[in-house]
């Protein structure tokens, strides 16, 4: 399995030249030209003082194309149980207990078990895997995610024949989350996913992120990542996983039918009703970089297009 | 009994004016500087642009009540300014979609207009909108007479499609929050219009 970048490695600016570009304009000290200037309207990465997580990097999982800064990657996120705004999270999810934690499977298994978080980082070989995450916004970034295939986790409570689909539960914290008090969305946020979805290679449980633990506002410590899907179909802070038989009501589709479908995949061609799919803005590319155009099944078609083959993307958006 | 404003208070409150009128451009420079601008800054400069044309549009219709509730005559020439300056957060708003949604592609955006009720309630806001900024200055006034008036009533109407726009804008993500406050906040403007309750407003 291999990943194809529309950017040759060779226009890849080198990380030290545009970090020092950074750091050149923010002593510049003029406003119009900060305004002006793609690169300083994020302010240089820092890292997150997150506990690094023991990882390795399979060559399978690289990708040539640059990563989106882990400034804006912990800083830019929809999080709504902390808030709408995008800012929200970072600013309240530090409220989040995320130890102890446990991950409960249940449902058409044979062996319904509870993980604890500690479990889940041992469980297998944590991966470093850059994935595309396009959200159904319009917007995109390059993430180095650490975790291992779903696939680990669901085997290990052998699915029965019935498990036809998978439902993934956020947990709900109406103490630390300041964001349940609204009704835009029923709380516990629940995602699913049909069983050969859950199962396929690509599907990521993710552990942490650039190297380290999940900061609280990505979805820590446990969560889904699902490359292929627009972003809100990765569950973040997972507390339970139910196998199902039934394709399971998720959280989006709820409150709005007609715009937010039980597969979600990204297709330039299917339109959002108040927006076009078809291009996309890669965060941190700059006021002045064009739109991209948008991948169908983001990019990943090769790995994944098979599991759709006679379906009407249209309808089953 | 009216009040009559000197002409230092006028011109103060004028002043004051131009520099709500260009605080939001300031801002945006400041944060743009300082790092604020979010990781998806131009996602934040069309919604930033939306909401500013919004508040100015709201100022705009407080005018003539705010006038009347102090009886203050003079407050009117507040109103025009404040109206140009909710036209050109209005300017903005429209160059930063066509820049940032989609690229000054023709073709995408009359799309965009044709095929999503919120782009054509915000297209045909800003016609209008276009339409009364053409139309302000003094001589315009003199010329159009009494046709000025009848014209310059679409402000309800573009105050109204702005709001339908903004619920609509929000309707997919189903947080009507701040919907909420400005649309009470322009039934009270368009109330505070009603002969019953300008007559409450007199005594």
């Amino acid at each position: 399995m291999t990943f194809r970048s529309t950017i040759a490695p060779s226009e890849i600016t080198d990380e030290r030249i545009w970090r020092n570009r950074r750091l050149w304009l923010q002593g510049m000290g003029a406003g119009t030209l900060a305004l002006m200037s793609p690169w300083s309207v994020t302010k240089a990465a820092s890292a997150e003082a997150m506990p690094s997580l023991a990882h390795t990097k399979p060559e399978r999982w690289a990708s040539s194309e640059p990563l989106t800064s882990v400034e804006d990657v912990t800083s830019y996120n929809n999080f709504y149980e902390f808030g709408t705004g995008k800012t929200d999270p970072k600013a309240h999810a530090s409220a989040m207990p995320v130890e102890p934690w446990q991950l409960q499977i249940e449902g058409e298994v044979l062996r319904p078990r509870t993980f604890d978080i500690d479990e889940l980082r041992r469980l297998h070989a944590i991966e470093e895997r850059v994935y595309r995450l396009r959200c159904v916004e319009g917007w995109s970034m390059v993430i180095p995610w650490l975790g291992y295939s779903l696939s680990v986790l669901l085997k290990q409570v052998e699915p029965t024949a019935n498990a036809k689909y998978v439902q993934f539960e956020s947990a709900a914290m109406p103490e630390h989350m300041p964001g349940l008090s609204s009704r835009v969305l029923n709380w516990p946020y629940a995602e699913g996913l049909r069983m050969d979805e859950a199962m396929h290679p690509l599907t990521l449980l993710g552990l942490g992120v650039y190297g380290a633990e999940l900061p609280n506002q990505n979805g820590a410590p446990v969560r889904v990542v699902v490359p292929w899907k627009y972003g809100f179909k990765s569950a973040k802070s997972i507390v339970r996983i139910r196998l199902l038989e039934r394709q399971p009501m998720t959280s989006w589709r709820q409150v709005a039918p007609h715009e937010y479908g039980f597969y979600a995949n990204v297709n330039p061609e299917v339109a959002h009703p108040r927006w076009s799919q078809a291009t996309e803005r890669r965060i941190g590319a700059g006021l002045f970089a064009p739109r991209r155009a948008t991948e169908l099944f983001n990019g990943y078609a090769d790995e994944v297009a098979g599991l759709y083959s006679g379906m009407d993307l249209a309808r089953y958006y | 009994m009216t009040i009559q404003l000197k002409a230092w208070q006028l011109r103060s409150l004028r002043v004051a004016v131009f520099v709500l009128g260009f605080y939001p451009v300031f801002r945006w420079l400041y944060l743009g500087f300082a790092g604020g601008l979010t990781a998806n800054p131009a996602e934040f400069l069309i919604r930033s642009s939306g909401i500013w044309a919004t508040v100015l549009l709201w100022a705009t219709l407080t005018v003539s009540p705010l006038r009347r509730l102090l009886t203050i005559p003079s407050l009117i020439r507040l109103r025009r300014p404040l109206g140009l300056f909710a036209f050109f957060y209005t300017c903005l708003h429209v160059l930063g979609w066509a820049l940032w949604e989609h690229s000054w592609r023709w073709e995408a955006m009359l799309d965009d207009i044709f095929s999503r009720p919120f782009i054509t309630l915000g297209t045909l806001a800003t016609i209008l909108m276009l339409a009364l900024a053409c139309t302000s200055t003094q001589s315009t006034m003199r010329r159009l007479g009494p046709k000025w008036k009848s014209l310059h009533r679409s402000i309800y109407a573009i105050a109204i499609f702005a709001l339908v726009h903004f619920y609509l804008v929000r309707s997919g993500k189903n947080d009507f929050a701040d919907v909420y406050v400005y649309g009470a906040i322009l039934v009270v403007l368009l109330v505070a219009r009603l002969p019953f309750a300008q007559r409450v407003v007199d005594n």
